[in-house]
């Protein structure tokens, strides 16, 4: 018996130009949880597939309970008992819950599904550790949280027994991720062995034993999380000290620059996502709005931004009426939209940089003339973004956008959005799944547009981003604003209590509608 | 061989060399299969396939006869697939191209530009239904162009038999079945030849090539150097980010479907405005349209590529046709199917490049490394 159940000894692994994993050792113990700590590009990814066999190391082994062994596809993983849910989930859409978690090792009687055990199984899973799931709700039905539930009883369901997590709190709500910690906790105490990979240091002061920190395809080392800071931990992962806390000053507040009276839009789905909202943003301020995903925020912004139509009420963009405009209009007449999805609607990934550089400017005289496009122009525009912005990629603006990291994708949006020069810049979740590093630029990059007079729409559902980067905090619960706040007199307790219903400021809308 | 690698390293040659790696192993795979059918006459077919289009002066006018129209629908495929867009209804736009033009020549008497025009627009109005349907609302444009392929083919045939001016029989001709000869109705309708039917002693030969080639360049520039080129790349590789920034995607769809029907509906004027052809009344839907399809995939829809492919696929089916009778001409199909097929695995073939230079890099270091030299990596 082994004091490691996994351990991952001295793994080099190069692709052409880059060494993705440069001697890097990990070890797991029974029964702990371990952390996997790494800005966006450190190796994390690699390591893990070289685990699951996806890629064979250049050098290096893998023992198993202190046997060599070797993994040449997720197979062979399997059959070692490794189990991981991926940050993406895996599981077929239109399938039932039971049927995704025992895809593929399906119990049978000369083909024949026995449905019936396998129910029995994953019923009684589920019960033990408390993942509520229905077994016959079909997947694209589901809430993600519950779809994540489906993963973790997937591995259950194959009796794994080093369980890994990749980012899998990025998409859950608070609660969710208390409720998700306890389930690690408790794996862990039953002996089963958790890698959970994460750069939300939070988090892993909170649930794990001991943290592996990864940077730049090096292994930093490996700390007792007793033993150490969060300040610490993030110094390992960047290699400089990060501040936390986003530096404000106080700024004169300006004109109203957009103002919305009695919105409602209707988005995707029929019923009222967005109902009778009014509010104003003024230059030299960032307005947050806060909320529980699903409130009717993302109806919120699409109708703002022009993505969806907007039902009743009206919106004025420096007192241009924009209700009705195109999107090309709203982006002339000042708005800039960082889109909460960036792979969907932020970038072209199959476009090479400088093209989405210019994606929304490429029309205008300075990029084209009588319908032909200035390489020359284009490139030289880029050029400057990328050196200004710090915009970092394989091959400057010629690289392939789908090839740059989630950071510097972010960063490349951020930077087309903001050298428009908007009057008011609508972010949405800008900071989704970035590291530190990436983060505090973006937070920055907001602040600056506040500082320059602008005025800042932001839409977050961290709280802490919230708490810290706004200057006045409206909370939306069920498609309707039910507080305003200011960050500086309210807690995070309390927003909780709006952002779940439980509260509301009656007086809020007679106000806003009124002024 | 540090050159050669560099070269192979450029993502250009390197599809290029996929494609052509993919022709030479279909190739291969057609010589098995005449070994198959008929073995005796295997070897002497091959060449057949390999030889007949530059056999003889007459032959190549014919190569070059079908690659026009081979290229001009290949584009049309093509620049709908840039868009996103899936154009199977390329043989229908070609019909409709077709019949525009012949009735411009030869009911209207229009000289050959305006038969050219006509054809065009018969083409961008076929090209322009499943436009609306997939823009307004979101049907997909496969499923209306296959549709519109049998509604031209039926309406066509429909119109041509109430329409005796157009048929031959009114011009003297014995055959009812057909329409008239575009050399004895109209001889301004003739596409151009410029001499060229003298120099490859063929009157097949016309300019028609060369306006395919000039058509591929100007499709070239269109999608490469253009706001409006950017624009229908944008929509096809991502179209909800093309709306968020701003880009009119629903115009852009329709627009691109126009001049992929425009593009076939050229194919169809310049393969009929033709001294010895005449469009026959069938009931089955004109292959032209479909042989585009191999060919914009066979140049991965680049233009230019296309103008390659084009030439291509037209020399092995005239080279498939001198098979008979040892074999049955069909068998030039199978071969092009195989071509495609591999292609469409050109990504792994790709990779496969990929994989033996790094080797190669690998072994060339490593034995650099031996020799104790290994010092400048």
């Amino acid at each position: 018996m082994s004091e490691y159940i996994i351990e991952m000894i001295d793994i080099t692994k190069e692709f052409p130009g880059v060494k993705a994993n440069d001697d890097i050792t990990l070890q797991i113990q029974k029964g702990e949880v371990h952390a996997l700590l790494g800005e966006n590009g450190a190796g994390k990814s690699t390591l893990m597939s070289v685990l699951f066999g996806l890629y064979q190391p250049d050098q290096g082994h893998i023992k198993i309970d202190g046997q060599p062994v070797e993994i040449r596809n997720p197979n062979d993983a399997n059959a070692l008992h490794i189990g991981m849910v991926h940050q993406h989930f895996k599981l077929v859409e239109c399938f039932t819950v039971l049927e995704n978690i025992i895809l593929g090792v399906e119990p049978n009687d000369l083909g024949f599904l026995k449905k019936k055990e396998a129910r029995e199984k994953v019923v009684s899973l589920s019960e033990k550790y408390g993942l509520s799931v229905d077994p016959d709700a079909v997947v694209s039905d589901i809430t993600v949280g519950m779809q994540q539930r489906v993963e973790i009883l997937k591995m259950l369901y194959r009796d794994n027994d080093i369980l890994i997590f990749d980012e899998p709190t990025a998409v859950l709500t608070p609660q969710e991720i208390n409720e998700l910690m306890e389930i690690m906790r408790q794996f862990a105490d039953e002996g089963k062995s958790i890698l959970f990979i994460s750069h939300k240091l939070n988090e892993i002061m909170a649930v794990a034993d001991r943290c592996t920190v990864l940077r730049r395809g090096k292994c930093i080392g490996t700390v007792n999380t007793d033993d150490t800071t969060v300040e610490e931990l993030s110094r390992m992962m960047v290699g400089r000290d990060v501040s936390f806390s986003v530096e404000k000053s106080e700024t004169e507040i300006g004109d109203t620059v957009l103002s919305v009276r009695n919105m409602t839009a209707s988005g995707a789905s029929k019923k009222e996502a967005v109902r009778d909202v009014s509010f104003d943003v003024r230059g030299g301020e960032i307005l947050c709005i806060a909320g529980i995903e699903g409130n009717g925020q993302s109806e919120l912004i699409y109708a703002l931004t022009g993505l969806d139509k907007i039902n009743q009420g009206k919106v004025e963009l420096c007192g241009q009426d924009i209700t009705r405009a195109t999107i090309r209009n709203r982006s002339k007449s000042g708005m800039s939209h960082i889109p909460e999805d960036r792979h969907k609607y932020g970038l072209i990934l199959d476009f090479s940089l400088e093209q989405n550089l210019v994606l929304e400017r490429y029309w205008q005289p300075e990029f084209q003339s009588r319908g032909f496009i200035k390489d020359g122009a284009v490139r030289q525009y880029a050029e400057g973004l990328i050196e200004k912005y710090d915009i970092r990629s394989g091959q400057g603006p010629v690289t392939d956008t789908r090839s740059m990291s989630g950071g510097n994708q972010q960063k490349a949006i951020v930077a087309r959005e903001i050298d428009k020069n908007p009057e008011l810049l609508v972010a949405v979740q800008p900071t989704r799944g970035l590291d530190v590093g990436a983060i505090e630029y973006i937070h920055k990059q907001l602040v600056a547009q506040r500082d320059a007079g602008k005025a800042v729409l932001l839409m977050s559902l961290e709280l802490d981003e919230v708490m810290d980067v706004s200057d006045r905090i409206l909370v939306m619960y069920e498609g309707e604003i039910v507080g305003e706040f200011d960050p500086d007199t309210t807690t995070v307790d309390e927003l909780g209590l709006y952002m779940v219903g439980a509260k509301r400021q009656q007086a809020y809308q007679q106000k806003e509608a009124k002024a | 061989m540090n050159r050669i690698q560099e070269l192979f390293a450029r993502r250009g040659v390197k599809s290029i060399f996929a494609s052509l790696l993919s022709i030479v192993i279909g190739l291969f795979i057609g010589l098995l299969l005449l070994f198959g059918f008929n073995a005796p006459y295997a070897v002497g077919g091959f060449f057949k396939i390999l030889n007949t289009g530059f056999s003889s002066a007459y032959n190549f006018s014919k190569v070059l006869y079908q690659a026009a129209p081979l290229i001009l629908t290949g584009l049309s495929v093509g620049f709908a697939f840039k868009t996103g867009l899936f154009n199977i209804g390329a043989s229908g736009q070609y019909t409709m191209g077709a019949f525009f033009g012949l009735v411009a020549a030869i009911q209207f008497q229009l000289p050959w530009y305006v038969a050219v025009l006509a054809a065009m627009i018969g083409g961008a109005v076929w090209g322009l239904f499943p436009g609306l349907f997939k823009a307004l609302f979101n049907v997909n444009e496969v499923i209306t162009s296959i549709m519109f392929n049998w509604i031209s083919l039926f309406l066509v045939n429909l119109l041509l038999a109430n329409m005796p001016m157009m048929l031959a029989n009114y011009w003297g001709a014995a055959n009812p079945d057909r329409t008239a000869s575009v050399a004895t109705a109209n001889s301004n309708a003739l596409i151009p030849t410029l001499g060229l039917d003298k120099l490859l002693h063929s009157d097949y030969m016309n300019i028609s090539i060369f306006l395919a080639i000039g058509v591929a360049v100007i499709c070239y520039i269109i999608l490469n150097k253009t706001t409006f080129g950017y624009e229908l790349k944008a929509c096809g590789y991502n179209r909800n980010a093309s709306v968020y920034a701003g880009i009119n995607a629903k115009r852009n769809i329709v627009l691109s479907m126009v001049i992929a029907g425009a593009l076939a509906g050229l194919g169809g004027a310049i393969s009929y405005l033709n001294g010895p052809v005449q469009y026959v009344i069938k009931k089955e839907i004109l292959m032209m349209g479909f042989n585009g399809i191999p060919v914009a995939l066979l140049a991965a829809a680049n233009p230019i590529g296309i103008i390659f492919s084009g030439f291509f696929i037209s020399y092995i089916q005239i080279g498939g046709n001198a098979l008979q009778p040892e074999f049955s001409s069909e068998i030039i199909n199978i071969i092009i199917a195989a071509i495609i097929y591999l292609s469409a695995v050109s990504l792994l073939i790709k990779e496969l490049i990929t994989r033996i230079l790094r080797k190669k890099k690998k072994e060339e270091l490593e034995a650099l490394d031996q020799n104790g030299e290994g010092v400048a990596k």
